[in-house]
């Protein structure tokens, strides 16, 4: 059994967990304006609220399942609007700036522009950088965002969530229940999980939702390192990274969308092994390690330990990742995420590179590439040619030929093998160039 | 005033508060069924054995279909080639439905749907172009051959030539609904189909041939699309065919929409194309002839192939005056996805084409891409009419040879051609030649990132090429309060069609907006319609409307102008008044009266195109009432290093001549630009060896997200009017724009030249990936 309230109401549901919100708001409650685009967390139709104690934020129904809301509160674009039927300032400005064309998409527009009004934020193409519209060309929704910024939210857009059905589990209950139900199939965010069930048309086994366990999702900055908890979202690590890591930070801004950041989680983006996973390429090239847990049991490990093959990491039975600590500093991090689309795509390349250079001289390098190899990876042969160089432009070509030995990438649809080769290395001469203070990115070109 | 003004469109609020509803949303009857394809995993092959007992017994299941199970027609063709709903014994692409499960769920169907187990004997499979050419797997006999002049002899002939060659990816629609219909079983065997669908009468025809029944025993109804683009002009032939017939077999509603990625997979894209040119001209870039050998990919079957295939060799000028042209169209048959109507409809590839070939020679002779395409352009059209000279035939007077316009490669003459103003005053507007010289200095002080700019035009011919399709019906009641209820045959996807034809209705009968209802497109209402298709659904559905609010309005001026002993001629219909001689009555007191005296407040409208007349086969004729125009400038930035690229910037001026709604038409404008910016940058369909489509998803397959707009966008529209006499004197714009997306690949071929010496052979979609090959090409 969970409760939440739902446009208000507080609703309660003994359901089977791999039931998702979408499926339940329009199969269940016909609620109808949420809409199924894509069924796998990428264009946004299903855009609803939810809002716990850290705010309301906009989340994908589709691969949200229905224990994940124990606790919390959820909205949909029925109720965005207000009693008589009152439209929200953001829905009076999509009908005043003509924002919607076909209109299927715009449900899911307006739920994340609400949410974005509730919060204050001014950066729309961010905000809604998870919803796909293929009529309008967006400027007209970016247009109606602006126009309905500066109004008053709604009172009746405050929600209050109710208390949990099942209260939170102590972090050390669960891992020793955990080292003895190994077979359990642990659920952070759900939106790797979700497609299991969604694409893959799978029951999930023993299904436990962490987001029922307490003290994963906390972040300790102390003098020379940052613990981030397992259960920390990539929209609460945000933040944390603009502070401390800028260019991670830009990274993680344009990692899956709002949406998936505020479902997706470092732990979940480390713990399932994907090669092509954000996190991993930058916290390698930061050096930063791992903790993992096993009832009362911990063992702490490299990230880039963790990875032994495609498909296979380093986890015992019953052992999960409780943490990760990285380094409070490394003004030399560079993170570059290579993809077709700028937002919310998976990179063909994530390349990530920490040089520390003393005097003119390499003193030491680590760099790291996602989208390479079966497992995100460090460019040993590279990092090591560097080591006790000039670093210069005519030392950076030098060793470019090393990252053949470093690296045999596949050709798939984001991008063939030779493509992966050529900018591996071009990432390399884009690093050198920026910490010379070169023009290196589009995204900061104006016309 | 309801005409020309920008209002916004008629469902905003519905769909701005999640109330509009799409045919998922409908509620459905208890014990509705839902439905799931079981398809072929494998590209061509003849199936050898069928063992679906896992599907039947899977939770949930009624009922399992095979081809053979079909009681009637197994046939979902638009084309008059057969195209049936599940193989027939065979199988010629992944994809292709092969069993139909009807369950209880939508789940459960499609978990059910993945049990089948097939048995194939597999044969080779023809998945490119050139695989397609080896084995003269095509439509049609062999190629079509449209030609002007003698290209050859004028390439052969003149001072410079050159050869080159684009590939042209296809395009997934992605209408953010998928496909979808829901069938309702009437008493007597009659059905009512609610379906996705641009095309309700083609759904009623394809119904009743599956079920066995006259067209009078099937009701399409469609409210509107979660977007179309093409995408649902025949591909939803499948899903209301699959609902009716389960319907008919278990008497129960029947509802069956795609998964994304079952749509992706079994629906059809834009056709891609190989283009190879060669072409002829001067010193200065001038055109002397061109040859074309246009390759389409068309897929398994020929459904719209033809026709688009057509469009693309009727686009092979664009905006030029090219005397001497040679266009061989090749049709090729692949075992991949059935190639569909989108946007444009093979406009654009053809475009694409020679906006190369000025690309091409532009760079060839050193000169601006501006002013060759200037160079290039149609003659602006002799003036006509007093005061122009020309009905003198003095000394000075034009010659008779000179007088009239220039032709096309196909014969129509160019008599509307209004691109040297628009395209100057756009230069204008816009400073192109103050940002040219800009970008080449900022191409000067930057090394790893360069700019480019490029400004296109687009010229599109409006009307269906197969002639007959240019008619359209309306049904308009006045009811007794003084309300308008308001029917016609195009459907609604998004567009804002309804609204512009609602504007339309309350001008003739010059009332407000608030008394026009606008109703689902309904085959019992309006019968034997086109698809609403080819940018025609204003023009066409407009005038119908217009000629049935015209027969109801003369009735009622006859009523209104006897009773006051006037002339109806000088009754008037404006402001909800109804004007007789000195007298102002109101709208409804007239309509009121006219009940009482029994006049009809019901009528029908029809209209058929005129001036169009058209030989597909000798590629000779009027295909075109009019033509679109407009053109579009965008800058954009690349990096050398990755080949990431911005578009930073897009001007556009467009002719919708007198617009009917300028907001629903800048949307158009604007969606259209980011759409066929797409198609030719991120969106990369990625088949495997296997024929296997690999980008199925919006996962893997990347639609222009937010951020992707121009930072800085600015659209206008022409200030004139069509020369030819359409709804007040509007212009089409559903597809136009689409084309000005052109005007980003060429920007970024512009970019890429500027790291080089040699011409940047950008294929499309420009991918990061290939503006970096493109890039190291010219590096070299």
């Amino acid at each position: 059994m969970i409760r939440f309230s739902l446009n208000g109401e507080t609703v309660e549901v003994d359901t089977a967990p791999s039931v998702t919100l979408l499926d339940f708001l329009r199969d269940q409650r016909r609620l109808t304006g949420t809409k199924e685009g894509c069924n796998e967390g990428d264009c946004g139709a299903c855009t609803v609220m939810v809002t716990d104690a850290a705010g309301p934020k906009a989340m994908n129904a589709c691969i949200l399942f229905l224990p994940q809301l124990d606790g919390k509160a959820v909205r949909t674009v029925e109720g965005i609007s207000g009693p008589g039927g009152a439209l929200h300032p953001v829905q009076g400005a999509i009908v005043e700036h003509h924002g919607s064309q076909c209109g299927f998409c715009t449900p899911g527009f307006v739920v994340s522009m609400a949410v974005g009004h509730a919060t204050g934020r001014r950066d729309h193409d961010d905000v809604l950088a998870g919803n796909l519209c293929r009529c309008t060309g967006y400027a007209p929704i970016v247009r109606a965002a602006e126009a309905a910024a500066g109004e008053a939210v709604p009172e009746w857009m405050a929600d209050t969530p109710p208390a949990a059905h099942d209260g939170l589990r102590s972090l050390d209950d669960f891992a020793d229940w955990y080292a003895t139900h190994p077979d359990a199939r642990l659920i952070a965010g759900a939106t790797d999980v979700g497609l299991w069930v969604t694409k893959g048309l799978s029951e999930i086994e023993r299904p436990v939702f962490l987001s029922g366990v307490a003290g994963l999702d906390g972040v300790e900055i102390a003098d020379g390192a940052i613990r981030v908890g397992a259960m920390v979202t990539m929209t609460a690590l945000l933040p944390v990274l603009r502070e401390h890591h800028p260019s991670y930070a830009e990274m993680v801004r344009r990692y899956g969308s709002e949406q998936v950041r505020n479902a997706a989680t470092i732990g979940g983006n480390i713990a399932n092994g994907s090669p092509i996973g954000d996190n991993p390429p930058a916290l390698i090239a930061l050096g930063a390690s791992l903790h993992l847990r096993k009832g009362s049991e911990r063992r702490d490990m490299p990230v880039e330990d963790f990875f032994l093959e495609y498909g296979r990491q380093d986890l015992r039975p019953g052992e999960f990742v409780e943490a990760v600590t990285l380094p409070r500093t490394a003004p030399a991090l560079r993170c570059y995420k290579l993809s077709k689309r700028f937002d919310q795509d998976i990179s063909a390349v994530c390349g990530c590179f920490n040089v520390d250079v003393r005097d003119g001289v390499v003193a030491g390098a680590r760099i790291a590439f996602g989208g390479m190899a079966g497992v995100p990876k460090r460019a040993s042969a590279v990092e090591a040619a560097l080591a006790g160089q000039p670093w210069s432009e005519e030392g950076v070509r030098d060793v470019l030929p090393l990252f053949g030995d470093d690296f045999a990438p596949l050709t798939d649809m984001r991008a063939s093998a030779a493509y992966r080769m050529a900018t591996a290395g071009n990432m390399l001469l884009r690093y050198f160039h920026e910490l010379s203070g070169m023009a290196v990115d589009v995204r900061e070109v104006r016309a | 005033m309801s005409v020309a003004k920008p209002l916004p469109h008629d469902a905003a609020r519905l769909h701005a508060t999640g109330q509009a509803r799409y045919v998922d949303d409908i509620p459905r009857p208890e014990g509705a069924l839902h439905l799931a394809f079981g398809t072929s995993q494998v590209a061509h092959a003849r199936i050898t054995g069928m063992d679906l007992s896992a599907v039947s017994a899977a939770p949930g299941v009624v009922a399992v279909l095979t081809a053979s199970d079909l009681p009637f027609a197994n046939d979902v063709s638009p084309a008059p080639s057969p195209e049936p709903l599940l193989a027939d014994g065979t199988v010629h692409f992944v994809g292709q439905p092969v069993f139909l499960v009807i369950a209880t769920s939508h789940l459960a169907a499609r978990k059910a749907a993945r049990l089948g187990k097939i048995a194939y004997e597999e044969w080779p499979a023809l998945l490119s172009i050139d695989e397609a050419l080896q084995a003269d797997s095509r439509f049609e006999e062999g190629p079509r051959i449209y030609t002007c002049g003698d290209a050859s002899a004028a390439i052969s002939a003149a001072p410079r030539r050159l050869k080159g060659s684009i590939e042209i990816g296809g395009q997934e629609h992605f209408y953010l609904e998928g496909q979808a219909a829901l069938a309702l079983p009437q008493e007597g065997g009659d059905m009512i189909v609610h379906s996705s669908s641009q095309h309700p009468t083609e759904i009623q025809h394809k119904v009743a041939d599956a079920l066995g029944v006259p067209m009078n025993a099937v009701r399409c109804e469609v409210r509107r699309m979660g977007g179309g683009f093409g995408g649902k002009e025949s591909q939803g032939n499948s899903l209301a065919v699959s609902c009716a017939i389960a319907a008919r077999l278990t008497g129960r509603a029947c509802a069956m929409r795609y998964d994304r990625d079952d749509d992706f997979t079994i629906t059809g894209k834009r056709h891609d194309f190989r283009i190879d040119y060669e072409v002829g001209f001067d010193g200065e870039g001038r055109i002397l002839g061109v040859a074309f050998l246009q390759y389409c990919r068309c897929g398994w079957s020929m459904d719209l192939s033809l026709p688009v295939a057509d469009r693309a060799m009727l686009h092979a000028d664009n905006a030029y005056y090219i005397p001497n042209m040679r266009i061989e169209s090749h049709r090729l048959k692949t075992n991949t996805q059935s190639a569909t109507a989108f946007r444009g409809f093979g406009g654009p590839q053809g475009m694409v084409g020679i906006e190369r070939v000025l690309d091409h020679v532009a760079h060839a002779v050193g000169r601006d891409p501006l002013e060759v395409r200037r160079l290039n352009y149609y003659a602006a059209p002799m003036p006509e009419g007093p005061g122009t000279g020309k009905r003198f035939g003095g000394e000075y007077s034009p010659k008779p040879e000179e007088i009239g316009s220039q032709k096309t490669h196909y014969g129509q003459p160019v008599e509307d051609f209004i691109l040297h103003e628009l395209t100057e005053r756009l230069a204008e507007t816009s400073d192109y030649s103050g940002r040219k010289a800009a970008v080449a200095n900022w191409n000067n002080q930057n090394s790893i990132l360069k700019k480019g700019l490029a400004l296109t035009p687009v010229k599109f011919g409006i009307s269906f090429t197969l002639t007959h399709l240019n008619q359209a019906g309306a049904l308009v009641h006045v009811y007794a309060d003084g309300s308008i209820h308001l029917n016609h045959g195009g459907t609604e996807m998004g567009q804002g069609l309804f609204q512009k034809v609602a504007q339309v209705a309350a001008q003739r009968f010059g009332v407000g907006m608030e008394r026009v209802k606008i109703t689902a497109t309904d085959t019992a209402k309006v019968p034997n319609t086109s698809a609403t298709a080819a940018s025609s659904g204003s023009d066409l559905n407009g005038m119908a409307v217009k000629a049935a609010c015209d027969t109801i309005r003369d009735r009622l001026a006859v009523f209104v102008a006897e009773r006051a002993q006037t002339d109806p001629a000088s009754v008037r219909f404006e402001g909800g008044k109804v004007h007789v001689g000195a007298e102002v009555l109101d709208f409804d007191s007239v309509i009121k009266d006219a009940y009482m005296a029994r006049v009809s407040l019901s009528a029908t409208g029809f209209y058929k195109t005129p001036k169009v007349e058209w030989d597909r086969i000798k590629g000779e004729g009027r295909p075109f009432f009019y033509f679109a125009y407009g053109a579009a400038l965008t800058e954009v930035v690349v990096d050398t290093l990755t080949g990431e690229y911005r578009i930073l910037r897009a001007d556009i001026l467009h002719d919708c001549g007198a617009s009917l709604n300028p907001a629903l038409d800048i949307g158009q404008i604007e969606g259209g630009y980011v759409q066929g910016a797409g198609w030719l940058t991120t969106e990369e369909l990625v088949w495997d060896d296997k024929g296997v489509l690999r980008t199925h998803a919006p996962s893997t397959y990347k639609i222009p997200a937010c951020s992707d707009r121009p930072e800085v966008f600015n659209v206008a529209l022409w200030d004139g009017q069509n020369r030819e006499e359409t709804i007040y004197r509007s212009k089409a714009v559903g597809e136009p724009p689409l084309m000005l997306g052109i005007s980003a690949l060429m920007a970024l071929s512009d970019a890429v030249a500027a790291c080089g010496s040699d011409y940047p052979d950008l294929d499309a979609p420009a991918t990061p990936e290939r503006v970096l090959m493109a890039i190291r090409q010219v590096q070299q």
